[in-house]
């Protein structure tokens, strides 16, 4: 280490060595106190419910009460007729379900949200109309989850606005029956609650592309079309990934709007776990819970190893 | 190819950023536009570019008025002064961002690409990431992109102010050097007078949407259209007389004895000394000061004639010009 003398405070210049070493020592203290109060968060309400949750996977449990001790038969049960037989058992249909609806869910966010945020970010030139627009976007956020859910349905049933529109315009003549209760007002409603998810990191990414660019890939002869392809898409890699990941888990865990969109008759990972939660089999759901956090996991690795995250940030 | 401003206006709401200009660049000129900062020299470059809609006049190039052509069918190329070069691709990919938007095989591009990467002695770092460059590098990588689908003007905005000096220097005689090799018409923005005497063919000096002078520059340096050329280009005294303001470059000033009959005494309020000349600043009554302060007049003497009569502060001496030396100017 170079040693520069500075001409005021000449204290670092005529100390020994071993008291720089405590300077460094006493910085590198503080950086840690620094990191503990998020660190503290995450050990109280992230790393500990969770080895707890793990804990309780590996439970026996019966009718009436849980028992402490290490078995596998959760595990075993949760993936029970998976091995034989030619069907596909009750935990595969369910995964099936829940992924097909979170690739509906992720290609339908990806296409509204990166458009959203396109129109944000390259169409919108003043800076506070960029914000104001910015800030309609988060304004079905002033109310609940599940208001803005169940607000679909005098929208979506059976004599609901939508059928009665079509109906008094002579499109249709009988109330058409797939819109309330089915995939596609699960589909929907995902869709409607998880958009902004899309938005905000997409638009981060696109906020940051340097306008010149744009510009050279303009001179160099691109149409529109190919510098979407070939700049603008490869730069907001980082936002997608985030945005993606986002979505992923929110379809991934959840039960309400599959419960309430799919009037109760759609299964998914979650509700199979909230489900045995309300049966007091806290041990089954652990190990419900335990498979579905590995699989979503595996899927967010699987992102990361197509975007390195760490390197575009 | 040459290339031919004609009433050539842009204009944003109210305001008249490029004001009516008329220009000829002849073919396999270097054509500097030289200008303080606002005075449109960049709009009037992104417009012969195709990156700024013209608000009226034409742009001819060749033989065609470009009218609202995209850049690539007008046969220019830009480059931008922060260089623009696309974070996600490497050089090589940078250089053939052109030809595969054209849709040409990649073996063909990637080769055209190294070609252009040599020209510019580049083609070693064909791997690295343009973050993993240098600002000069950067620049080099630019030019080659630029240049890779054989434009026939080149147009740079400021492409040497985000180097260091020195840099600037090397990569100026660099710039000439390809212009000359490629016999390409070059249309170079900057404020640097000394870039633009030191590249161009022809210097195009604006002021306030206007030009004030186009002419090579050796006649711009030697004969200013206005004051406001005179200054800018440097190395001049504006000196209003009664009968008009007259430029004299400050090399032609005469000092003490040599001063001649119209000779006025004229008090010294600096003296910078340069190695080879010395920069005498003198304050004399009748001349006024420049608005940005400085010494009313300049007299640029060479080491030996100030070391045979040196001068100091506060001095008074007799300051003079030759007829001859002296240049009228229009306002």
């Amino acid at each position: 280490m170079t040693e520069i003398v500075l001409p005021a405070p000449a204290l670092a210049a005529d100390k020994p060595r071993t008291s720089l070493n405590a300077g460094e020592r006493r910085r590198r203290r503080l950086t840690y106190l620094q990191a503990a109060p998020m660190a503290l968060v995450f050990l109280i309400f992230l790393a500990i419910p969770l080895l707890l949750t793990l804990m309780v996977s590996f439970w026996e449990y019966n009718e009436y009460e849980i028992v402490p001790a290490f078995t596998l038969q959760n595990y075993r049960d949760v993936f029970e007729g998976c091995l034989n037989g030619s069907d596909l058992c009750t935990t595969v249909r369910t995964y099936l379900s829940t992924l097909k609806f979170c690739a509906l869910t992720w290609v339908c966010t990806l296409l509204i949200g990166f458009t959203v945020a396109y129109f944000l970010a390259f169409h919108v030139r003043s800076r506070t109309t960029q914000t104001v627009l910015f800030l309609i976007c988060t304004i079905p956020f002033w109310t609940s989850n599940v208001i803005r859910m169940i607000s679909w349905i005098p929208l979506l049933g059976r004599n609901g606005l939508v059928n009665d529109t079509l109906q008094s315009l002579g499109l249709t003549k009988s109330p058409i029956e797939g819109l309330l209760y089915s995939n596609f007002s699960v589909t929907l409603a995902f869709v409607h609650l998880y958009t902004v998810f899309m938005i905000v990191p997409i638009f981060n990414s696109m906020a940051r592309i340097d306008r010149a660019l744009i510009e050279a890939s303009y001179d160099a002869g691109a149409t529109g079309w190919q510098t979407l392809a070939n700049v603008v898409i490869p730069l907001c890699k980082p936002g997608i990934a985030i945005g993606s990941i986002f979505v992923v888990t929110l379809v991934m865990g959840d039960f309400v709007t599959v419960g309430v969109m799919g009037g109760q008759q759609i299964a998914s990972v979650g509700k199979v776990i909230q489900v045995q939660m309300s049966y007091l089999q806290f041990p089954a759901a652990a190990a419900n819970a335990m498979v579905l956090l590995g699989a979503v996991m595996l899927m967010i690795l699987g992102l990361t190893r197509i975007i390195d995250l760490r390197r575009e940030l | 190819m040459d290339v031919e401003l004609i009433r050539l206006t842009k204009r944003y709401g109210e305001t008249l950023a490029v004001d009516a200009i008329d220009l000829k660049i002849p073919s396999g000129a270097y054509c500097c536009l030289l200008g303080p900062s606002g005075c449109g020299k960049t709009t009037t470059l992104r417009m012969i570019g195709g990156h700024e809609a013209v608000s009226s006049g034409d742009v001819v190039i060749g033989p065609y008025s470009v009218g609202d052509a995209p850049p690539a069918e007008r046969g220019t190329a830009m480059m931008f002064q922060s260089y623009a070069l696309f974070p996600h691709l490497n050089c090589r990919d940078n250089v053939a961002f052109s030809l595969k938007m054209r849709g040409i095989a990649k073996a063909e591009r990637q080769a055209k690409a190294m070609k252009m990467l040599s020209l510019v002695q580049m083609e070693h770092l064909a791997e690295r990431l343009p973050a993993q460059l240098s600002g000069g590098q950067q620049q080099r990588v630019a030019l080659a992109r630029a240049l890779v689908t054989g434009p026939k003007v080149l147009l740079l905005d400021e492409p040497l102010s985000a180097l260091d000096p020195f840099l600037r220097v090397r990569m100026r005689v660099e710039l000439k050097r390809i212009q000359a090799e490629l016999g390409l018409t070059f249309i170079h923005v900057t404020h640097s007078q000394e870039e633009a005497m030191a590249l161009s063919d022809l210097v195009v000096v604006m002021k306030g949407g206007r030009i004030e002078q186009a002419a090579d520059p050796r006649t711009v340096f030697e004969r200013p259209a206005t004051a406001f050329v005179a200054r800018f280009i440097g190395g001049h005294n504006v000196i209003g007389l009664p009968e008009g303001p007259i430029a004299v470059r400050t090399d032609r000033m005469r000092l003490g004895e040599d001063a001649g009959e119209g000779a006025r005494p004229a008090r010294v309020v600096a003296v910078e000394y340069q190695g080879t000349s010395v920069l005498v600043g003198l304050d004399a009554d009748g001349i006024e000061r420049p608005a940005d302060g400085s010494s009313a007049l300049t007299a640029v003497l060479s080491d030996h004639a100030f070391a045979a009569r040196p001068l100091a502060l506060g001095d008074t001496v007799p300051v003079g010009w030759d007829e001859a030396a002296a240049h009228r100017l229009d306002a």
